[in-house]
């Protein structure tokens, strides 16, 4: 007989467990899963920084939030609607997000005595009424796990290690998510270990016909897809999207894609993701440290390949000086932040936009470089190919800028049309009597691209400054100001599309005005304020430097502009001091992206400060 | 290879040449000139890259392609270029401060992985760009501008350091020998990995003389231990033996010619080289001059390059489309 069926149109659910406990995974599955069913989803892992801090402690608890809907969703959300936990530590380091009324399943084994004073509960919240709001689902998650596998010849540690995909079972059941493709994938993950697949295989079905036959769940959830545009569709993060990008600009491009990086979270996984593509005729070089990756990228541009770099933060201050080189030879280098929580070490698992600065003035000297940012994990693909086309046409270093909330975040990605992909193929010089290594092409400012190789056009460039035209080494006060203003030039004049305005009613006084990862924040708190009435306008840039061209007349044509923000005021600076525009500059660095609720009350703040 | 016959004028570029009155450079650069065209490489082929010091000037004087870069960072810059252009031939041009000091990390990363390179450290022992100050080749207790007292700090062996970090090929000339110099690049040219040459270099301006013992007639036969492939090494008064598994030196009016160490620097084994490389002190006294090491190895770039090939014979090339369309997808009507 089976339970009753509840239609809802969204559902938050966070996945939190020590860190050993797989909840990534757990909550990557569950992402694939919904995402097959043709639901919008955000996603949001939150993971600590050390790999393996002491079991069961709050600093080791791990993390991932997922947000699905009937319709177009923007954010991991704000509340989770359920909260699952495998131990007394996720259970206190998450309690305080979730609101009153909402779902938490527990696995009530790991409420022991000695896991409970680990993270200082005086007495059992299972059993103290401290949880007497919540709906909660104390399950023996652990014993049911490994009594289950009782039969396969496992050690109790490795039965244990099954509990996620009980948790996983358990939840797909509740909210009618299919389970081929989990089996299918734990099949193809575990091929070379039956008994850990039989493992798996087996919790998960366990987990799910629990679902089915326990009383304390009697009502599974349905969720509607969402009405998304028609076409084929996977799920995407955005360092993948970043190195799908990159292969896609190295074929739109005719160019051998040259990776030279160096480990850092939260930018290692596009360097895992590219080194996975030799196929492609793809380099990827680990360099012995992040000044040797960009040189070994700037030395490839060089000799005609396409140089990219990735990092996050600490790895662009080592790249500065490196950079101002690639300024000074103005040739194409891209350089990816993935930008983290700062300064310093500061908080590698985390998100933060507080790079900015850095990558608009953080060389020696005055040393333009164009900068965009990726909005969303899906726009990353975009940006990737953006960042390429600018470097390519007007040779320049371009730092393309993401950050770990959009890095290890998801989304679904409507797959492009390989055809539909641009003509981004370059021209090197060719041999030719009198050739100039500075002599520029009079739309873009751009010097010629002139690899070795080349017969007749040898010549000598390097950092020293350089003659107009010549390129030989020059002193001269005048030639120096006019390099300096030529280089700028270049930067000021690269072409970038104008920023749209999402102005509904085109009578909006207030704009919100992000970039970066803030998209789905305020998107969504658009979308809320203008649910309660509210008139506001938005728009998000991706183009840094250059800003887009109308950016100083959409600034004027609205009474405040909201600025938010995940560092000090570093968007806002630049928007003073170039359009000398007041900006209301709201913001967090928390390491966390923006509520939707701060959002719309900050909005509310403005909207209605008389 | 060429159908005309290049000369050292093709490699000699417009450039003035801009090294004090007496630089050890000068002679590098015109020995360098001269061998270039005994490789029968076009000029388009062949890219100098520097990084900062006076020897970095260097790219500028010839007429190929070349790159003045930053200080320290030439390996790295062209192990990028050697990666991705294994048909060109790359030199490095360094110096003591650049290689060894700011560059350090680069210098031995290169060598360890055997980046088809030829490194030329330009040792003058001193830093003479920025006028004068010590450098980590200086000898202790070196009197310069940041080291009124004396310096504290123990120097490092170019040539222990290199052997040290897995280099394949690894040599000592001299910049006023015209003759071995030439050789010396000439076999560095022969080798496939990374080659790496310290050059004795005089700065006349801020460490003369740093070099006279084994420059100046009367001290140079009696100092320099000739490192050939196949003889025995000695100088004209020293010979070297082996003792036990170290290697000693001793007067040659105290042994017999046949016990001396014939030189063999294809030994796969490093500390023999090492030892070799122990032999000389900052004295100079005893100073074997040659090729330490010179063993075959796997290039970097030619490792790289048929990866990529292997991957894509066995593979098949990549196809975008299909890549993006890997993994769970669906579809939506
Ligand atoms: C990042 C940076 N730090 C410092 C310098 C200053 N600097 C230029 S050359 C040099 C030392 C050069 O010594 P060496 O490499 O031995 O070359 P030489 O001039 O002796 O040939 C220094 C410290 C610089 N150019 N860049
Ligand atoms: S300072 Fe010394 S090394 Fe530099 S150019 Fe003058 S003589 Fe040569
Ligand atoms: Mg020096």
């Amino acid at each position: 007989m089976s339970k009753p069926t509840i239609a809802v149109k969204s559902v938050i659910i966070r996945f939190a467990g020590d860190s050993g406990d797989g909840m990534q995974l757990t909550g990557d599955r569950f992402t694939m899963d919904t995402a097959s069913l043709g639901n919008d989803i955000s996603t949001l892992p939150n993971f600590p920084a050390e790999i393996r801090a002491p079991q069961g402690t709050l600093p080791g608890v791990s993390s991932f939030q997922l947000h699905f809907a009937d319709h177009q969703v923007r954010t991991a959300g704000d509340a989770p609607d359920v909260l699952v936990v495998m131990n007394p530590a996720a259970l206190k380091a998450n309690i305080k997000d979730i609101p009153r009324g909402a779902t938490i399943i527990v696995d009530k084994d790991e409420f022991t005595t000695r896991n409970l004073t680990k993270v200082g509960y005086a007495s059992n919240p299972l059993e103290d009424g401290s949880l007497s709001s919540y709906k909660i689902h104390a399950v023996a998650l652990t014993s049911m796990t490994v009594s289950a596998l009782s039969e396969l010849a496992l050690s109790r540690k490795d039965a244990e290690r099954a509990k996620n995909m009980f948790a996983l079972g358990l939840l797909s059941w509740m909210y009618h998510r299919p389970t081929d493709a989990t089996e299918a994938f734990l099949k193809a993950k575990f091929s070379k270990m039956p008994e850990i697949l039989e493992a798996n295989l087996v919790a998960y079905r366990t987990g799910w016909n629990y679902g089915e036959t326990s009383e304390d769940f009697a009502i599974s959830y349905e969720v509607a897809p969402a009405h998304m545009s028609p076409g084929k569709y996977r799920n995407i993060s955005g360092n993948i999207a970043l190195a799908y990008g990159l292969i896609a600009a190295a074929q739109a491009t005719g160019l051998k894609l040259f990776l030279g990086s160096y480990p850092i979270t939260p930018a290692s996984d596009i360097l895992h993701e590219l080194s996975k593509h030799k196929k492609f005729g793809v380099i990827t070089f680990q360099a012995e440290d992040e000044i040797a990756a960009v040189g070994s990228a700037l030395g490839a541009s060089y000799g005609g390949a396409l140089g990219v770099t990735t990092t996050s933060g600490p790895g662009i201050a080592l790249k500065s000086e490196m950079i101002g080189l690639g300024v000074m030879l103005e040739l194409p280098l891209i350089i990816i932040d993935v930008q983290r929580g700062g300064p310093s070490t500061g908080l590698p698992t985390k998100t933060e936009q507080a790079d900015l600065l850095q990558v608009m003035f953080g060389r020696n000297g005055e040393s333009p470089a164009a900068v965009i940012a990726a909005s969303t994990p899906s726009d990353c693909f975009t940006m990737a190919l953006e960042a390429v086309r600018i470097a390519t046409t007007y040779r320049v270093p371009v730092f393309l800028l993401s950050d770990g909330y959009i890095a290890n975040g998801s989304q679904p990605w409507k797959i492009p049309d390989v055809g539909t992909l641009p003509d981004l193929h370059v021209k090197f010089a060719h041999t030719q009597e009198g050739f100039l290594p500075y002599l520029r092409e009079p739309e873009t400012l751009a010097r010629p691209w002139a690899i070795p190789g080349t017969k007749g056009i040898e010549h000598r460039i390097g950092g020293i400054e350089k003659q107009d035209k010549t390129g030989e080494i020059n002193y001269e006060p005048a030639n120096h100001d006019f390099m300096v203003r030529t280089r700028a030039a270049k930067i000021a004049g690269i072409e970038v599309p104008n920023l749209e305005v999402d102005d509904l009613y085109g009578d909006a006084k207030v704009l919100f005005l992000g970039w970066g990862s803030t998209y789905g924040p305020i998107a969504s708190a658009v979308e809320e304020l203008r649910n309660n009435g509210e008139k506001i306008a938005q728009a998000h840039l991706k183009y840094i430097n250059p800003f887009p061209k109308n950016l100083g007349e959409v600034l004027e044509k609205y009474e405040t502009v909201i600025t938010p923000e995940m560092n000090l005021g570093q968007l806002a600076m630049l928007l003073r001091s170039k359009y000398l525009k007041d900006i209301v500059s709201y913001n967090m660095v928390r390491g966390l992206p923006f509520t939707t609720a701060e959002l719309v009350e900050a909005a509310m703040g403005v909207l209605h400060d008389d | 290879m060429t159908d005309v016959t290049l000369t050292k004028k093709d490699f000699t570029s417009d450039q003035e040449v801009r090294w004090c009155p007496g630089c050890g450079d000068y002679s590098v650069l015109s020995t360098m000139q001269a061998f270039l065209p005994e490789l029968g490489i076009p000029r388009e082929n062949i890219v100098f890259i520097s990084g900062i010091g006076c020897s970095s000037r260097f790219p500028y004087y010839l007429n190929t392609f070349g790159m003045h870069s930053i200080h320290g960072r030439a390996p790295a810059i062209a192990s990028g270029l050697a990666i991705t252009r294994p048909d060109l031939t790359v030199f490095v041009i360094t110096g003591d401060g650049d290689a060894l000091s700011i560059g350090g990390n680069h210098l031995i990363h290169a060598l360890r992985r055997n980046v088809e390179l030829k490194i030329l450290l330009f040792n003058n022992r001193i830093y003479g760009l920025t006028k004068g100050q010590y450098s980590p080749a200086s000898e202790q207790g070196k009197i310069t501008k940041s080291t009124p007292y004396g310096s504290l700090d123990t120097p490092f062996n170019p040539i222990s350091l290199a052997i040290g970090a897995e280099a394949t090929f690894v040599a000592r000339t001299i910049d006023s020998d015209r003759k071995h110099l030439s050789e010396t690049l000439r076999q560095a040219s022969a080798h496939k990995g990374s080659a790496f040459i310290e050059i004795y270099q005089n700065c006349p301006i801020f460490n003369d003389g740093a070099f006279d013992q084994v420059k100046d007639n009367e001290t140079k036969e009696g100092s320099l231990l000739q490192l050939i492939h196949g003889q025995a090494i000695k100088s004209s008064t020293y010979g070297v033996v082996r003792d036990g598994a170290r290697l000693k030196l001793v007067e040659l009016a105290n042994v017999d010619e046949s016990e001396l160490v014939i030189h063999d620097a294809s030994d796969p084994d490093p500390s023999y080289a090492f030892a070799l490389s122990r032999l000389s002190g900052s004295a100079l006294e005893h100073t074997p001059i040659g090729i330490f090491r010179s063993v075959v190895r796997p290039g970097y770039s030619a490792m790289v390059n048929d990866q990529l090939s292997e991957i894509i014979a066995s593979q098949g090339a990549g196809d975008l489309e299909k890549l993006l369309n890997s993994g769970d997808t669906w579809v939506v009507d």
